[in-house]
């Protein structure tokens, strides 16, 4: 299974589905991370974590052990 | 009538713009009920009948953050007669998702569409007629920063509040409709308006709503397992998909980006800003800049008059004339100079740096780059509980804990930004040097790194406590999902700084005022009063203090002391007079080793501190010092920030507890070391030192629901 961790910076994916329970991926879906939205990886932070990404037209921050949740199409 | 409009939005919509510009100056800043969130009215301008309440600032109604349960509560149980939900025009999807919820609760609902002037600008087209059609929901265009629009959209919020009509809740796909329909059955009674709300909550399995209705909830799983079985996905995740499906078919069509796919002025700016190589020299710029204006230079020398010259000379020359034209007796004339006047002075001393630093601060989360911060420093910050946005309060707490405190209300997160007020006053403040410089002096031949060790020793408490409280009952607690938004850069506007300054600083003035006033004027009377020659009289003289109610306060308590190597009363009445203001340790020895007025590193009774206590003593002095309860002015922003009497407590007990522990150990152990073995002491120390470890490497597990019950709201 591919998840959003593993997308290098400057690739765009589709989001199949999302893993997990709880507050963060209720947030992470909140916020348009949905099945079938288009997620363009921007750039990692200086330290190398979090990530930001583009989604619905917005800059979003992730961090990498909460973009674990989101499986990506291959 | 009195008429209740909410206003509804996410954070970065322009929502506090559009609502000082319809609320102006009447706004009553207050808390929601059993919370520490802060809960915004104010009455309309124009029709003073109407009452808006600010919503805290949230992207969906879940159940699991603060906000969110504290907004969808309000909205619930106060049944404001109308929703006005700002929708930011140039982030539609995501700010449509949170109208899709709001028409759900059978309240008339109006959009106010704000920032369309960057989608003019932008040459962008928003099919608005469309979208108000196919929603059912009014849309007025408005530019909250430009003020356009604000009357329309508050009268056709008035409007819709006098028609009493609920708009149609959003149409999902038929599969959904039907287990949707399928659960009604299961809910029993409920209020006819609310029917959507409750079956889609329910099918959430939202676990605040069982505190809110009674229903079957054997026969609710059965649906829902069978729904979930059906349609591969959790319950939660269908809603969600079926919202945002719901919006991009509304949109479809009906709004077009010309310039779609191409880098924004935001887009570049942030390739600079956050760019992996200049992103931390930048950061460090910016702060720097921070720094040096509200510290270095404006700020302080703003404070510097207040305290030295206004309080120092003018207010306490021209009172003190009055007082004695007047032939006022000693004992008022000493209260009303040295406890009231020295104590407002203390309170409005602070603001002129407050000021500064509140305006460098607005113009960072104005433009965008406090969110920046965040994301750049989260990596560091997060291991130890706190926000990558704790470094500005801990930048500015190196200068003065009280505005350091003061900084963290950028935090969004209850808890990171709790935490951040604990542990900021453990970094030496700009008043903690002198105490540093008379140990290092007296005790340890000037060396410098004994003001080196004293920010180890500040950074290593704080680094210990966020790992070790984000552990505890009083932390673990809530979740606190790090998934932010990365607002576009924008140049705030005036006005929108200048509320912000105002809120912040009048807060202040307001809520730490008094207890710092009220501590000033305690301090003094126990300062100035004792027994002398037989009789509770005033002390003629500050050097009569050793006769003073402190004096026998300290020579009561200073027992406590003696395990950290300094248990006489004069340090012990020294450290409870740092309470005022850290600087006074230094004075009060002077005071206290009959030399009167010292300089500010006491050079003068060195001397008698090498008599009284030993180098290991004075360093777990020291250590004492620097991390217990701060000054009370800062005590009074802890206050402030917690906006809690139980967080205050809570804070300035473990400070103050922390701060005894780690120089017990350091005593005791060093004593040990050095051959003056107390095995009790030793014993207790490594003990505490054990437990210390054992809850540093002690695994943590992040917390996933909202212990708050929704019920208490």
């Amino acid at each position: 299974m591919r998840t959003l961790k593993d997308v290098h910076v400057g690739e765009t994916v589709k989001v199949v589905k999302l893993h997990g329970t709880g507050a963060v991926k209720r947030r992470i879906m909140d916020m348009g991370i949905t099945r079938g939205a288009e997620i363009y990886v921007r750039k990692v932070a200086p330290l190398g974590d979090p990530v930001e990404v583009n989604v619905r037209g917005y800059e979003l921050t992730v961090r990498r052990a909460d973009a674990e949740m989101v499986e990506i199409a291959e | 009538m009195s008429i209740t409009i909410a206003l509804a939005g996410n954070p970065n919509s322009g929502k506090t713009t559009l609502f000082n510009a319809l609320t102006g100056s009447t706004q009553y800043v207050g808390n929601w009920p059993g919370v520490t969130v802060e809960k915004k009215e104010g009455r309309y301008r124009k029709q003073k009948e109407v009452v808006i309440t600010d919503l805290p600032g949230i992207y969906s109604l879940s159940p699991y953050t603060l906000e969110e349960v504290v907004a969808r509560n309000y909205l619930l149980k106060e049944k404001p007669d109308a929703i006005l939900n700002i929708v930011d025009a140039t982030n539609l999807e995501r700010n449509l998702y949170l109208t899709t919820q709001c028409m759900e609760l059978g309240i008339p609902v109006v959009i106010a569409l704000n920032m369309m002037d960057i989608i003019e600008k932008n040459g962008d087209n928003i099919n608005v007629k469309s979208l108000s059609d196919q929603l059912g929901v009014p849309i007025i265009e408005i530019s909250a920063l430009k003020g356009k629009g604000i009357d329309q959209v508050a009268q056709a919020a008035i409007d819709a509040a006098k028609s009493k009509k609920a708009p149609v809740p959003p149409k999902f796909s038929s599969e959904v409709e039907n287990i949707l329909a399928s659960i009604r059955p299961v809910l029993g009674n409920i209020p006819a308006d609310k029917e959507r709300w409750y079956e889609i909550k329910v099918f959430e399995r939202d676990e605040k709503i069982g505190e809110q209705i009674s229903y079957d909830k054997e026969a609710a799983e059965k649906i829902i397992a069978a729904a979930e079985a059906a349609m591969d996905d959790d319950s939660e995740s269908i809603i969600t998909n079926e919202r945002y499906d719901f919006i991009t078919e509304i949109l479809s069509g009906g709004y077009v980006k010309k310039n779609a796919g191409s880098m924004t002025i935001s887009d570049r700016i942030d390739r600079v800003v956050t760019n992996r190589f200049l992103a931390i020299p930048i950061f460090l710029l910016v702060m720097w800049v921070v720094y040096f204006l509200a510290i270095n230079t404006i700020g302080t020398m703003g404070t510097d008059w207040v305290n030295d010259v206004l309080f120092g000379e003018i207010v306490p020359g021209a009172v003190g004339g009055f007082l004695e034209s007047i032939g006022t007796a000693d004992w008022l004339s000493g209260l009303i100079l040295d406890g009231i006047v020295a104590g407002v002075g203390a309170v409005l001393g602070f603001l002129p740096q407050m000021i500064v630093l509140f305006i460098c601060l607005a113009f960072l989360e104005g433009c965008g780059y406090m969110a920046r911060i965040a994301f750049i420093m989260d990596r560091i910050f997060r291991r130890f509980g706190l926000s990558g946005k704790s470094f500005i309060p801990m930048m500015v707490g190196t200068g003065c804990g009280v505005p350091g405190v003061m900084a963290s209300r950028t935090i969004e997160n209850e808890r990171d930004r709790r935490m951040t007020i604990m542990t900021t006053t453990f970094i030496p403040c700009g008043a903690k040097l002198p105490i540093i410089g008379l140990i290092a002096g007296a005790l340890f031949g000037n060396s410098a790194l004994i003001g080196w060790s004293a920010y180890v020793v500040g950074i290593a408490a704080i680094v210990i406590s966020g790992i070790i409280l984000k552990k505890t009952k009083m932390f673990a607690g809530d979740p606190a999902p790090f998934v932010m938004e990365l607002p576009a850069y924008h140049i705030p506007t005036f006005s929108s700084v200048f509320h912000s300054v105002w809120e912040r600083a009048s807060s202040f003035v307001k809520k730490a005022g008094t207890v710092i006033l009220l501590a000033t004027i305690l301090v003094w009377f126990m300062s100035s009063f004792g027994f002398y020659e037989g009789t509770f009289q005033m002390l003629p003289e500050e050097d009569f203090m050793e006769h003073s109610v402190l004096a026998a306060l300290g020579n009561l308590v200073a027992w406590i002391f003696v395990p950290l190597g300094w248990g006489s009363w004069k340090p012990a009445v020294a450290a409870v007079t740092g309470l005022i203001a850290k600087e006074n340790v230094v004075g009060t020895f002077g005071i206290l080793y009959k030399y009167g007025e010292v300089s500010e590193m006491g050079e003068e009774i060195w001397g008698n501190l090498q008599a009284e206590m030993t180098a290991l003593a004075g360093y777990s002095f020291l250590v004492f010092n620097l991390l217990c309860a701060p000054c009370f002015a800062a005590i009074g922003a802890i206050k402030r920030e917690m906006n809690s009497a139980k967080w205050t407590w809570f804070a300035i007990g473990y400070q103050c507890g922390f701060a005894y522990l780690a120089s017990m150990c350091i005593y005791q152990i060093g004593s040990a070391v050095t051959g003056n073995m107390n095995v009790i002491g030793l014993i207790v120390s490594l003990v505490v030192l054990v437990g210390t470890l054992y809850m540093l490497f002690k695994p943590y597990k992040e917390a996933t629901t909202l212990r708050t019950s929704a019920a208490k709201i």
